[in-house]
């Protein structure tokens, strides 16, 4: 079962990848989904990435029992978290639920409406069409998100910080600039692509094979976000695993 | 001329189509009519490609669709319109934007010729006008109507048409058949239409085909229909006391 899915699923990627009967049009699709994936989850990520900061800052303080350990590990902690894990990983299980979902129940929607039948009629690549612009709108938009929840996870670690008297100003911006491994952040671009491929390519093709009416949809998008979720962990190991 | 020999369509255990052969001729009303189950709508998706048949070939004027490839079968596909049951309209797009797609995607005129050829198709279908708004503001009827327009659009050669007047009332789905119809004779077209109004069928079927458990059960006329002495067809056309009334007076 699980090769046969895997299978169709490799099968609908390479229908992705065929070349579009229309540039200009597939470019207008690409900023469309990039305004839809990009903007309209910039609010989301921001609010979630604050209080991400905020929280490892807390719980990294309250762990700080030993005088011997400078405070300044605190902003070291709050900044490779954000840059490593917290920021592509976090970021991309919220976007699996917010995007991934919203994907799935279109491209669902529009299977059991037979509108990808129209467009199969039409003599249009349907897979490329509809899929197409939303992986490139995502692995293009997610990164752009990753590097703004970094930046938003260490203000909000800054804040929570220096608000709650766990560290000092000083303190936390020396450990902050202490020792930056800038290969971490290519690990984060990494992750934020590979996240952006699997939240769009795994939800698309739920929605794509949906069977049904309604209540097939939304077990498509439930079964899209569920899916996502453990290939973004799965991924984030092996990533790990490879590049550190 | 659409010719299809032996078609045989499986899903799992269920033989959908029982090797299904006819022909399906130009500028005319084709019906494709059977009760619910009977396989009509799958063997239309089997003529357009949307189902694999197992077995059989569909062959539109003298080209083997069926053996085609992917890239192949999109020439052919540019000759064709569907209108689908539920419309199958683009809920994103507006009237103008859905009739304009396959323009769009598939030739190089300017904007101001697809809009010609967009207003035109609305035109047809009376509903000069309702350029800019969006599906979900349209009545059942009109959805049709615009389904056809799009279909029109690309001045197909082959017209398909699936369950036309299903959840319309019977004023506005006269209407739907007479301009199915005057389409077909207007453009020559190789028009066939999946139903089982029996309206449709005394209206426009000109020829008919009637399927039962996935077999070809009768073919015919819908001058013929109301004197056969097929026991299953008269079950299924004169099932009600109107119809069989009617039949009494032909």
């Amino acid at each position: 079962m699980i090769f046969h899915s895997l299978g169709k699923y490799i099968l609908l990627l390479k229908a992705v990848f065929r070349r579009p009967e229309k540039w200009n049009i597939y470019r207008r699709e690409i900023f469309k989904e990039m305004d839809s994936i990009g903007v309209g989850s910039l609010g989301i990520i921001a609010i979630i990435s604050v209080f991400l900061g905020a929280v490892t800052t807390v719980q990294t303080a309250f762990q700080l029992v030993s005088d011997l350990i400078p405070k300044s590990v605190i902003g070291s902690i709050v900044r490779d978290s954000s840059i490593l894990e917290l920021s592509p990983t976090i970021s991309a299980i919220v976007l699996a639920g917010k995007v991934g979902s919203s994907v799935a129940s279109q491209i669902g929607t529009m299977r059991v409406t037979e509108q990808i039948d129209a467009l199969e009629i039409m003599g249009i690549n349907s897979p490329g069409y509809l899929i197409l612009p939303k992986i490139i709108g995502a692995v293009t938009t997610i990164p752009l998100l990753v590097i703004i929840s970094i930046g938003l996870s260490i203000a909000g670690g800054y804040l929570a910080g220096t608000a709650s008297g766990a560290t000092t100003s000083q303190d936390f911006i020396t450990g902050l600039t202490t020792d930056f491994i800038p290969f971490t952040f290519t690990v984060s671009m990494v992750k934020a692509v590979i996240f952006a491929f699997i939240i769009t390519s795994v939800s698309a093709y739920q929605g794509f094979y949906t069977d049904g009416g309604a209540l097939e949809v939304g077990q498509s998008s439930t079964r899209a976000v569920v899916i996502s979720c453990i290939m973004i962990l799965f991924a984030d190991y092996v990533i790990a695993q490879v590049l550190l | 001329m659409i010719k299809i020999h032996d078609i045989n369509k499986t899903f799992g255990d269920n033989h959908v189509l029982r090797g299904i052969s006819t022909e399906f001729r130009d500028g005319v009303c084709n019906l494709i009519i059977g009760g619910s189950g009977s396989g009509k709508t799958t063997l239309l998706k089997c003529m357009v490609g949307l189902h694999e048949p197992e077995i059989g070939s569909v062959i539109y004027d003298g080209r083997d669709f069926t053996r085609m490839k992917f890239e192949e079968r999109i020439d052919i596909r540019k000759e064709i319109g569907m209108l689908f049951q539920g419309s199958a309209l683009f809920d994103s797009m507006t009237v103008e934007e859905n009739i304009m797609f396959p323009l769009n995607m598939f030739t190089e005129q300017h904007r101001k010729e697809k809009l010609e050829r967009v207003n035109f198709c609305l035109e047809r279908v009376n509903l000069e006008g309702k350029n800019k708004l969006l599906p979900a503001e349209l009545s059942g009827g009109m959805k049709k109507r615009v389904g056809i327009a799009r279909s029109i659009a690309m001045n197909p050669k082959y017209l398909f048409v699936d369950e036309p007047n299903s959840g319309l009332d019977p004023k506005t789905a006269i209407v739907i058949d007479e301009l199915i119809q005057e389409i077909t004779e207007e453009y020559n077209t190789t028009t066939i239409v999946v139903t089982h109004d029996m309206n449709s069928v005394m209206g426009i079927g000109e020829k008919i085909i009637f399927l039962h458990q996935g077999e070809k059960w009768w073919e015919g006329s819908n001058k013929e229909i109301a004197h056969t002495d097929n026991k299953e067809l008269n079950d299924f056309v004169f099932a009600s006391k109107f119809m069989e009334a009617a039949k009494a007076k032909l």
